[in-house]
């Protein structure tokens, strides 16, 4: 016999306890939605909005998603006290808000708009105090707008909880409370990666992605300009969404349809290119693995995680993939081949990626992507941006009679669809590797092993012989944690795939976004494994174009002129602007003759007890009466973190630094300019 | 020879300061109120590159460091005065009209509710909400002297007589 379930009684009618872990999740399972602001189930919870209040028989009224569920409550959802306390929550925030709604990047997705028209806000009583604080443009991927802020803390949480940065907090406090980064700083001088999540979280258009559609139109409309447009694979399996289309509906016939009516030259699949990546990144990783060199060898397609990588784990570097991303590998073979075969110079070639992301606006701005001063992709537009773009041009998707791609850079194989969600490069990259080793594509070629949502999967596999461990992660926290076990030795594995948002690209934060984002993530990831299915080819390696454009433009896999197209270098790089002016004044304060002595204190060298050699140093100048010959300083990073403690004495940068060496090296310095000691 | 007072430092014993602070804390993040308190102690406001510094020996986000910084009216991002005026604003100083004393100080000072350090780094004029001395209502505080009954006026000429003897000096 069952045991009695336990249940609550919620608006007159029993509902069954199970796993939920708050009071909240019971209403919302019941059919009952309380509207709610700082609730997401994969952050902590905060309980701050007020809106999700329930009465409780015998406890009073309470927040719902700080409740442990308990078997016997009572509870009323909708009492007139509730929906008054609602209603003055939602009053109050909107009296201090900015309210020019029909302006705004969120107009018709925002929380705020929905939940004052539900709770039925017809009049605002309270005064406004509001004064109008400046927009934060800085970044090339996120625009911050404190006015439309309401304090819910959800980016907060999400940048700090899910991503481990901590870009943006809580500063002040009353009235004055803001999110802002350290110190009150632009977002792009921060350690932020541009990975927007804290823009798909947000409610209202507090923080949104920058938009480029404006700059789009205008090369569109310039008769000297050919616009030539890419489309990630994780766009057409979402947009639909924001045409009232069924979640998981891969529209990829009617976006290539609708962007040709806009006036765009020439569409071309990012997938293509995706598939040129696997095949270079495959060669990279099979000679890795058998010259048993840098491994793990970690993926670098997703440029949140690249840029996370740079700061955070610079002695990890020459692990990640030299290969560029799909995006900038189509912009690269774009410039570098279409202006000739359609006579035109390279800067009337304007380069446009569709992409679920917002990060890849930063990435096309990377100084490494600009060739001889024009950037190898113009411009990026998120998946929200291109619908705004169809919505604008008066064109309905759903009815548009598909269109095809254009060729030759529109072929693709199912590999280079798989791109779109976490596991798919290393899918694509496993199918790749069996052929090339084994001399036959794989029969069968789904890795239905390493699929999945769990945000770090770990699986080892046999591929033509070679047993390989590889390691799925989402998220730059599961990340951090991944990258701390393979430093102490604890994890041991030959590849690693890194994607910053929840399920991979898929899951991007330029796509549209929506409250039930986990049910449409699914559906989405789903269409991928279905495109690739019903493609006829499913390696990389089968995909013709890509090698005929190895035979005219680039040889072999990994030569030098495919070196020089498709791949890159990455470089350490300072969390903070504030990190760059501790050095600036460390830098100025610096004496003419004397001899300056610069420790780094940044966090490497830090651990590696940089702090006793400043000590020590403090203590022997001191005691040896150098105080107007040698200026200890504290400085910021070298980009030398693996070999630190760093110290430089006067240009001579000591690595692997200790006391002695130091002491001796000033000595030597001091000794040379004639002044013995 | 080059003399070192506590105002000017160089980089390097500005960061040793700081580590002495966190290794008295054991480097621990939750240590982080006592540990910007003995910041403030040492430099007397809480410098920018000093708190970078501390985000990054706790192993914790600037924006954090910043978030508490400012959340406590007791900690302060900017340099202070020479002479501190803590005008008390609390229940009984308000009734018995501290406000115009403030505006009177502000006057005098060219201070303003958005600038309360005078450019030459001389006088910063606060508002506090109780100092304890409620009974010599209106109470002003300059540095650690208390003056009580105050009126526009007298707090006026107390300005003025630091100026004098700083003209001196």
């Amino acid at each position: 016999m069952n045991k009695t379930t336990a249940t609550v009684t919620i608006d007159g009618r029993k509902v069954i306890i199970e796993n939920e872990k708050n009071l909240l999740e019971l209403v919302r399972k019941a059919g009952i939605d309380l509207p709610t602001f700082c609730y997401y189930s994969e952050l902590s919870v905060y309980g701050a909005c007020r809106l999700c209040l329930v009465d409780v028989e015998g406890k009073g009224i309470l927040g719902a998603c700080s409740t442990p569920p308990e078997a016997g409550l009572v509870i009323r959802t909708n009492t007139q006290e509730l929906r008054e306390i609602r209603k003055i929550s939602i009053e109050l925030i909107l009296a201090n808000h900015d309210r020019e709604c029909t302006s705004c990047v969120r107009s018709g997705s925002c929380q705020l708009q929905d939940i004052a028209r539900r709770l039925g806000v017809d009049k605002i009583r309270y005064r406004s105090i509001y004064e109008p604080k400046p927009v934060d443009t800085s970044s090339p991927a996120l625009v911050h707008d404190p006015n439309k802020c309401v304090l819910c803390g959800d980016c907060v949480r999400f940048c700090n909880e899910i991503q481990s940065i901590g870009a943006i907090d809580f500063a002040y406090r009353g009235h004055n409370a803001a999110v802002v980064p350290a110190f009150g700083n632009d977002l792009a001088s921060t350690e932020c990666v541009n990975c927007g999540q804290c823009a798909a979280v947000c409610p209202t258009g507090a923080l949104a992605p920058a938009s480029q559609v404006n700059k789009v139109w205008q090369a569109i409309n310039d008769p000297q300009k050919t616009v030539v447009a890419q489309i990630a694979p994780a766009v057409r399996v979402a947009i639909g969404e924001e045409f009232n289309m069924e979640y998981g509906l891969s529209t990829t016939g009617q976006v290539v349809a609708a962007m040709k009516r806009m006036g765009f030259d020439t569409v071309y699949d990012t997938s293509f290119t995706a598939d040129l990546t696997v095949v270079e990144e495959g060669n990279e990783f099979i000679t890795r693995k058998i010259n048993g060199e840098r491994l793990p060898l970690f993926t670098s397609c997703c440029p949140a995680w690249v840029k996370f990588a740079e700061q955070y784990y610079p002695q990890l570097i020459d692990n990640l993939s030299s290969c560029r991303s799909p995006q900038q590998m189509m912009g690269a073979m774009v410039k570098h081949s279409l202006p000739s075969q359609i006579n035109r110079d390279r800067k009337d070639v304007v380069m446009v990626a569709i992409m679920p992301c917002t990060a890849k606006k930063f990435e096309a701005k990377r100084p490494e992507f600009q060739t001889n001063g024009t950037p190898d992709v113009d411009y990026v537009l998120t998946t929200q941006e291109l619908a705004r773009m169809i919505e604008q041009s008066g064109l309905s998707l759903e009815k548009l009679h598909p269109t095809s791609f254009d060729m030759p850079m529109g072929f693709k194989t199912g590999a280079g669809i798989l791109f779109g969600n976490s596991g798919g490069v290393t899918e694509a990259v496993l199918r790749y590797a069996v052929g090339h080793l084994t001399g036959s594509n794989p029969v069968d070629p789904e890795f239905e092993e390493i699929r999945g949502e769990d945000s770090l999967r770990i699986i080892g596999t046999e591929v033509g012989g070679l047993e390989l461990s590889v390691a799925i992660v989402h998220g730059l926290g599961k990340a951090r944690e991944v990258m701390e076990r393979i430093l102490d030795g604890s994890l041991t594995v030959d590849l690693v795939e890194v994607m910053a948002c929840p399920g991979g690209c898929i899951g991007g934060a330029g796509q549209p976004v929506s409250s039930d984002i986990a049910l449409r993530r699914k559906r989405r990831a789903e269409a991928i494994y279905t495109t690739d299915r019903l493609l006829d080819l499913h390696c990389s390696q089968e995909n013709h174009f890509v090698n005929e454009y190895y035979h005219r433009y680039l040889g072999e896999p990994g030569s030098r002129e495919a070196r020089r197209l498709l791949h890159t270098h990455y470089h350490h790089r300072r969390r903070t602007s504030a990190e760059e002016s501790a050095l600036r004044k460390v830098v100025k304060v610096s004496g003419d003759e004397m001899l300056a002595v610069r420790v780094c204190a940044g966090t490497g060298c830090f651990l590696r007890g940089s702090q006793n050699i400043i000590q020590g140093l403090m203590k022997h100048v001191e005691a040896n009466e150098l105080a107007d010959k040698v200026l200890v300083q504290a400085s910021f990073c070298f980009e030398k973190c693996g070999e630190g403690p760093n110290v430089a004495v006067g240009d001579t940068i000591i690595s692997h630094a200790t006391l002695e060496k130091v002491i001796e090296a000033i000595h030597a310095a001091l000794a040379q300019e004639g002044e013995p000691v | 020879m080059i003399e070192q007072g506590a105002a000017v430092q160089t980089p390097a014993r500005r960061f040793d300061k700081v580590c002495t602070i966190l290794d008295e804390n054991g480097r621990q993040p939750q240590r982080l109120i006592p540990i910007l308190q003995a910041v403030q102690e040492e430099y007397r406001y809480l410098p920018e590159d000093v708190l970078t510094f501390v985000a990054d020996g706790l192993g914790i986000p600037g924006a954090r460091v910043y978030g508490v910084a400012t959340f406590y009216s007791h900690f302060t991002l900017e340099p202070k005065g020479k002479y501190i005026v803590r005008l008390c604003d609390g229940t009984a100083c308000h009734v018995k009209r501290s406000i115009p004393i403030l505006e009177a100080l502000h006057a005098r000072l060219g201070l303003s509710s958005k600038q309360s350090t005078t450019d030459d780094m001389l006088f910063t004029v606060e508002t506090v909400a109780c100092l304890g001395a409620c009974g010599l209502a209106p109470v002003v505080m300059i540095n650690e002297e208390v003056h009580g009954q105050m009126t526009p006026a007298a707090a006026i000429e107390l300005i003025d007589a630091i100026v004098a003897r700083e003209k001196l000096a």
